[in-house]
């Protein structure tokens, strides 16, 4: 009979847990955000997601030959593309790709010197004024952490079921709604009556819809090589936009995989630990009226 | 004193205390090991713990001293008068005899690598000085020959040579 | 303290050590022998759950602290550092992240305990407001450790807080300086931040201890509020209590767990991702949750009262929210502690529960249309109920029968 007052206080607490848990959320309503970004069917989303190797490779593929030229991504290192759990590729690939490129090093003779893997990610410009001076007066912002920085934000009751379902993914269907966000055509048109200053494209899904980056991807802008599974996949802007968009979350999150496999062991550990608990207090407080 | 019942009863009441005991204990230790583990080197420095080095932009005679894992390390190119005034040093001579065919690589002769604290307390000896043609530790004057063995001086040791192999000709992996 | 010496020194060695340093005797008497009502249900387990969190927070913390660099220029690198380089960084830095939520989520559950069973009521007023300021000293933790990341919200969080000091009249702006360490938050205030961080936790854990010895002179009150009458109505803490709280803190690891491993940032903010930019500012600067029911209330005074500004009254009330925590021993000053007695009380203290949730949701709202209306009903709600209905209920409302005693009451409810 205590037992089963104990189950149901615990439950209580749980639930109490539960609800004021889900005050943690910020349901903010952002200003001319566009529609809510539509959500992915994303491999590595959900407590069981990991990332796809092969999406990965090509992510990476786009991210190099497309973003890469503008944006930075100080945060990686070469060799990062090399450990488990990411695009995996071999150390030999890794190491060939980092020598392919110039890294400054003040010791170095002429203050280069070939990359390795060691070396972080290189930056396309010096500083932000080389950068903003190429790019028209924009800034185009480091993609290291680019996953997570941005999110959605959904309404009561969605953002507390988010809590249950773990989702995470807000920032990278962001990323895949504004790459796919352009409306018709490069240059873009806005729609009538939208004032669009030189150099900004309309973006349905960018906070202020005047964005500052030309549409970047366009169906066959990059050949994919092809992938170590055989398998090929369309050439299209949905294809590169989705493949760059989980390879930014791996950039993100490098250690998702190996960080849901750990908590897998600790939640089996503790449900067990707190059976074998439960029943320890309970064999305790036997005879004892309380 | 017990009956039957009780003590069995007594048995069972054990075995779910050191059940949960041992669970717990488990679990506590699982625990500590990571917060222990994250004082180990982090990626990025092991990720620098093995370099490459290309030497063949080292005239004869020259030397250079390079970074290897945060330790200072000398390149010596070395002149056949060096090789030849090292090796032809008896053993019996030195305080910590090494050969100097054990402080190469065979085929790489030429190339002395080493890491470049002086054995004694740590300070970085001064190349092409000291009595025998090698390096000189001017902290508490220790004498070093052609192929950094110590030969006077406090110095117990000869400089270290580090874990070291050629890929190619010219190229050297250290660690 | 000394009346139950339960503690013999049983060998010579310890009879030495007791004659001159009575650790064993300290601990036998408060960790183990110590009497404790045996009608204590779960809400009771958040005390033992709050010294772990702080428990948890300290070893992470320095931990942290070790792979950290508290400058402008480095600081949110170092923070990804940890997370991407450093062995274990990402679960150990996801644990302190979450674990400044859960030991919220627990603080508030126990607050919220002490005020329905009456906790604060004599003799136990300074235990209740050791706690009170534990909790204003965990929110300043709290605040200073959301900083260091040197993210977007870290900057314009603090920037925001720090701009209550300027509301202090004519010597408000000199304070502000001198809190900042400049004309605006900086590097000197990231320098001064991490240091208090690190420091106060310490400050905590010894009030902590002063709130249990404090609580070791009355004892625990209990659900039913009667004070224990004798051996009966009491079970040693150990192992009782130790093994409910041990079993209490296991459970409460389990959703710790899940944040940690499964969605370590969903109770942050994406834009404390982006750097520190002092030129942009996010187009919501929301505080973390913990802090939203105070922040509603700063915000609801947007209105100037006689010769206060609204900026100062703001500042104020949020003060007077606090101070309501403080004293209120004094407004409440019914004989009977427990809420499960007082018919009345119980639907105001339900009202008033509901009321704090409702000023946590009405802090991350944009302050425009009916979210200021409702902020400031919420908020005269929260100081109509310490200051009217507290006074005159203890005043007025008919209580229910209290049992004679805890063994009587368990008794009671073992037979029904």
């Amino acid at each position: 009979m205590t037992g089963a007052i104990d189950m149901f206080k615990s439950k209580i607490i749980i639930a109490a847990f539960a609800a004021l848990a889900g005050l943690a959320s910020v349901p903010a309503i952002a200003a001319e955000a566009g529609p809510r970004p539509e959500r992915q069917p994303w491999s590595f989303a959900g407590i069981f997601g990991t990332y796809d190797t092969n999406q990965l490779q090509r992510g990476f593929q786009v991210f190099r030959e497309v973003c890469a030229s503008c944006h930075g991504a100080h945060l990686i290192s070469f060799r990062n593309l090399a450990e488990p759990g990411g695009p995996s590729f071999s150390e030999e690939q890794v190491k060939a790709l980092a020598a392919e490129y110039q890294i400054a090093d003040p010791t170095a003779e002429g203050g280069l010197r070939p990359g390795i893997p060691a070396d972080r990610w290189p930056s396309p410009f010096a500083n932000e004024q080389e950068a903003r001076a190429a790019m028209n007066g924009a800034l185009p912002p480091d993609l290291s952490v680019m996953a997570k920085a941005r999110g959605v934000s959904d309404p009561f009751p969605t953002w507390v079921f988010n809590y249950f379902t773990a989702y995470q993914e807000g920032g990278v269907d962001y990323l895949h709604a504004l790459l796919t966000g352009y409306r018709d055509e490069v240059p873009a048109t806005a729609p009538e009556g939208f004032e669009l200053l030189e150099g900004q494209y309309y973006n349905e899904y960018f906070p202020g819809h005047a964005i500052g980056m030309a549409p970047p991807l366009a169906d066959g802008s990059v050949t994919y090589t092809p992938g170590e599974d055989g398998v090929t996949v369309p050439e299209t802007l949905e294809q590169y936009a989705t493949d760059v968009s989980a390879f930014m979350m791996w950039m993100a999150e490098p250690h998702l995989v190996s960080r849901k496999q750990t908590g897998f062991v600790v939640l089996l550990f503790l449900i067990v630990f707190a059976g074998l608990m439960y029943g320890t207090k309970r064999k305790l407080w036997k005879g004892i009226e309380h | 004193m017990a009956t039957h019942s009780e003590h069995s009863s007594t048995n069972r009441r054990d075995f779910l205390y050191v059940a949960t005991g041992a669970v717990g204990a488990v679990g506590a230790a699982s625990v500590v090991w990571p917060l222990i583990n994250q004082l180990n080197p982090d990626a990025s420095t092991l990720a620098l713990a093995s370099i490459e080095f290309d030497v063949s932009s080292i005239p004869e005679g020259q030397s250079v001293t390079i970074t290897w894992r945060g330790l200072p390390v000398f390149v010596r190119h070395r002149t056949a008068a060096e090789i030849e005034e090292a090796r032809a040093v008896p053993l019996s001579d030195l305080k910590d005899p090494e050969t100097d065919e054990q402080r190469t690589k065979p085929g790489h002769e030429q190339w002395l690598i080493m890491i470049a604290n002086c054995t004694h307390l740590g300070c970085i000896p001064v190349g092409e000085a000291g009595d025998f043609d090698g390096w000189f530790c001017p902290c508490h004057g220790s004498h070093y020959d052609s192929a950094g063995r110590i030969r006077r001086g406090p110095a117990p040791l000869n400089l270290v040579v580090p874990p070291y192999e050629f890929v190619s000709d010219t190229l050297v992996q250290i660690g | 303290m000394s009346e139950h010496s339960t503690y013999t020194p049983g060998t010579a060695v310890e009879k030495w050590l007791d004659d001159r340093l009575p650790v064993v005797r300290f601990a036998k008497e408060h960790l183990m022998d110590f009497p404790t009502p045996k009608n204590l249900n779960y809400w009771w387990t958040f005390g033992a759950i709050l010294v772990m969190c702080l428990g948890v927070q300290i070893v992470t913390g320095v931990i942290l602290a070790m792979h950290y660099t508290p400058n402008v220029g480095l600081a949110f690198d170092s923070v990804e550092h940890i997370r991407r380089d450093v062995n274990g960084g990402r679960i150990i830095q996801a644990v302190h992240a979450v674990g400044a939520s859960m030991f919220f989520v627990a603080l508030y559950i126990h607050m919220f305990r002490g005020l329905f069973y009456g906790s604060y009521k004599a003799p136990r007023e300074i235990i209740w407001i050791l706690g009170v300021l534990i909790f204003i000293l965990t929110v300043a933790t709290a605040f200073m450790g959301y900083i260091l990341p040197w993210g977007q919200m870290s900057f314009w969080g603090a920037t925001v807080i720090s701009n209550i000091f300027s509301a202090i009249p004519l010597i408000g702006e000199n304070i502000k300086q001198l809190v900042l360490g400049g004309f605006a938050v900086g590097n000197p205030t990231l320098n001064r931040f991490f240091s208090l961080h690190y420091l106060l936790p310490f400050v905590i854990a010894a009030i902590v201890a002063l709130h249990i010895w404090a609580l070791h002179v009355p004892g625990n009150n209990n659900p039913i509020g009667v004070e224990v009458k004798d051996g009966r109505d009491t079970v040693p803490f150990h192992p009782y209590y130790t093994m409910k709280d041990l079993f209490a803190m296991v459970l409460f690891m389990i959703p710790f767990a899940w944040f940690v491993f499964f969605a370590p940032d969903i109770l942050g903010h994406p834009d404390n991702y982006i750097m520190a930019n002092s030129q942009v500012t996010p187009a919501h600067i929301v505080p973390e949750w913990y802090l939203l029911p105070f922040y509603t209330i700063l915000r609801a005074i947007d209105f100037n009262i006689l010769f206060i500004d609204s900026k100062l009254g703001g500042v104020i009330a949020m003060g007077g929210a606090l101070v309501m925590l403080l004293i209120v021993p004094w407004l409440d000053t019914g004989k009977v502690r427990s809420g499960t007695f007082r018919p009345v009380f119980k639907w105001f203290f339900a009202l008033f529960t509901i009321n704090f949730v409702a000023l946590t949701y009405l802090g991350a709202q944009p302050a425009e249309g009916i979210y200021v209306v409702l902020a400031k009903v919420c908020t005269a709600i929260y100081f109509l109920y310490f200051l009217v209905v507290l006074p005159v209920l203890s005043r007025i409302e008919v209580t229910k029968p209290l049992p004679t005693s805890i063994s009587e009451s368990v008794l009671g409810k073992a037979n029904a």
